[in-house]
């Protein structure tokens, strides 16, 4: 369907002097799609959704919270126990920042697995990164607004991870601070950049979804399509399809809301901050967990924090460390197995980074740590080398249709 | 790059002379990017800490009422400043240490003014946390002076860094003794 093809005649004159229907027709609707994408293309959608949550939450909560170290706690505490409906729109909020996440590292495994990262979607997959950067960092600041024992001592030890710098370090921190220590105006800069960081991670979306539009989706057996025999239109193929997955998401979500909302939050954090006490024991949300693993790792502080943010900028450079060809793990036997060690690895980092420093644990995330980065700098570059993969079919249609490759 | 129109022709030489227009290119690009960078700093200056905040440098501590072997934890710049009345094997202890043994060698003379009261910044020189060892019965680590629970890294009766990740000792913030029971802090 084309531009003069919209039955309203009022978006049709719309549509002549602003061409936004027929753009979004065309990226939503006509965009031609691989036929044989499975479930794991769900959670790029799923990503967005969240973000679409959390915005609309965290707008609203902004209009009962207070950011002032006097008053950050009570007015959390009241928009639980006061504000019409506060609770269920703070847990939402609370609850999707983890199921985003969630999200988010089924879709960077989705990536992994399938080779999608691979040319031509190098810059694709770079714009994710930095919007998984861009996550991170906006969900580390809204964690310290409620102004907790665990708001608190989460952000000083994040923010001393700067003072590691040699020279510039311990300026660096005081003017992340705005004072000696993590202090009010510390957290009205904090509050100032968690409301702007998601509408920043929007724009960065935009061009993600660009730049995907561009060769399109990658798919399961991750050849490129060869014509319009081997896709299908985005509508309503795969709204239908996405449609479902936002149902599944949201009865989980809703679930832990209204079950489970504490479940992957800390209970140190209903203490208000005290900054002459650092609890006993202070572990990052879950999310974080893996790379406090790698920090904790090593025995040297500046050793700590490069190698924790080395492990975010090794996923920049992964397009030219795995030079295999073949992007899909179905046709590639050693890397498969690899993928899985890797899987397995990161879920321990994460287990890992929950424990604490002492012990068994220590060696277990040295081990861990050292695994993570073999599997990028060694194994991934040696297996495009080395390993024989399996031959290719010759389009997305053949392996169902036969040799023809003709849809019907 | 723009270019002038005097080096149009190649067969002048390789390099090619720099016009008139290119030096005023360079120089509009040039003010621009000081323009932006004057203007950028006072956008970034303004994190620093606030007139207000630098203000509250100094507070006064009455040490009179600690006895022996006990510590205070005073708030000084919004950190936790640690104040212990040393016992004479406390001191002894900090004094015999060889320096070699130490990552950052410090005699506990030139971190004590009167030995029997230490004088510490509360933070862990690692990532910031408050180390216990403070009130009786809590964790004194390895070295009976400080440990942090957050990363392990043990301190000894100076407040020397002994094990673990912390680079450095405890900081000895600047204080002088006003008489023998008041200290000035900052």
């Amino acid at each position: 369907m084309s531009a003069n093809q919209f039955k309203s005649p009022v978006v049709r004159w719309i549509d002549h002097r602003l061409p936004v229907f027929s753009m979004l027709h065309h990226t939503a609707h006509d965009y031609p799609t691989p036929k044989n994408l499975n479930y794991m293309w769900n959670f790029g959608s799923l990503a967005g959704l969240s973000l679409a949550i959390m915005i609309v939450t965290g707008i609203v909560l902004a209009m009962s919270y207070t950011a002032h170290v006097d008053y950050a706690f009570d007015s959390v505490e009241r928009i639980m126990r006061d504000v019409n409906h506060g609770w269920m729109i703070r847990y939402i909020h609370m609850n999707t920042a983890s199921f985003f996440f969630i999200v988010v590292y089924l879709h960077m495994f989705r990536g992994l697995y399938y080779g999608s990262y691979k040319a031509p979607r190098e810059l694709l997959w770079m714009l994710g990164v930095v919007i998984f950067l861009l996550m991170m960092a906006t969900a580390f600041m809204g964690y310290v607004l409620p102004w907790g024992q665990m708001s608190f001592w989460g952000a000083t030890v994040i923010t001393n991870l700067f003072s590691a710098i040699p020279y510039v370090g311990e300026s660096i921190v005081t003017l992340l601070w705005g004072g000696f220590s993590v202090d009010n105006a510390t957290l009205n800069r904090f509050f100032s950049l968690h409301y702007l960081m998601p509408f920043i991670i929007a724009g960065v979306v935009v061009l993600h979804i660009v730049a995907l539009h561009r060769f399109g989706s990658n798919n399961p057996i991750g050849i490129d399509t060869k014509g319009p025999q081997d896709t299908i239109s985005f509508h309503p193929y795969y709204t239908i399809k996405d449609v479902f997955g936002i149902a599944v998401f949201l009865l989980l979500l809703a679930t832990a809301v209204f079950f489970f909302p504490n479940a992957m939050g800390h209970p140190d954090n209903y203490i208000p901050a005290n900054a002459m006490q650092t609890p006993a024991h202070i572990v990052p949300e879950w999310y974080f967990l893996p790379f406090y693993a790698i920090l904790r790792a090593v025995p040297d502080k500046l050793g700590g924090v490069l190698l924790m943010f080395g492990a975010i900028a090794v996923l920049f450079i992964l397009p030219w460390l795995d030079r295999s060809p073949v992007r899909s793990a179905r046709f590639r036997p050693l890397f498969r197995i690899f993928f899985w060690l890797f899987f397995v690895n990161a879920i321990a980092l994460g287990y890992l980074g929950g424990k604490p420093a002492e012990g068994i644990y220590v060696i277990l995330s040295r081990v861990a740590t050292a695994w993570y980065f073999l599997h990028f700098l060694a194994i991934l570059p040696l297996l495009s080398m080395f390993e024989t993969t399996k031959p290719l079919p010759k389009s997305i249609s053949e392996p169902v249709l036969g040799s023809s490759g003709r849809a019907a | 790059m723009a270019k002038s129109d005097t080096n149009k022709n190649p067969a002048k030489g390789d390099v090619q002379e720099p016009g008139r227009r290119d030096f005023i290119v360079v120089a509009t690009y040039a003010m621009a990017g000081l323009g932006a960078a004057a203007v950028a700093w006072p956008l970034i200056d303004q994190l620093n800490p606030a007139a207000d905040t630098l203000a509250l440098a100094n507070i006064e501590v009455d040490i009179s009422k600690i006895a022996v072997g006990q510590s205070i934890t005073v708030k000084w710049r919004g950190k936790p400043v640690f104040i212990r009345h040393r016992t004479a094997d406390e001191i002894a202890r900090a004094n015999a240490t060889n320096l070699d043994d130490l990552r950052d060698p410090q005699v506990d003379t030139a971190r004590a003014e009167k030995p029997e009261y230490l004088v510490l910044v509360g933070v862990c020189t690692h990532l910031g946390c408050v180390p216990l060892g403070q009130k009786t019965g809590e964790v004194r680590g390895d070295y009976d002076g400080w440990f942090c629970p957050c990363h392990g890294s043990h301190y000894d009766t100076s407040g020397r860094i002994r094990k673990g990740p912390a680079p450095t000792n405890l900081e000895v913030p600047p204080y002088n003794f006003l008489s023998d029971s008041v200290v000035r802090i900052g």
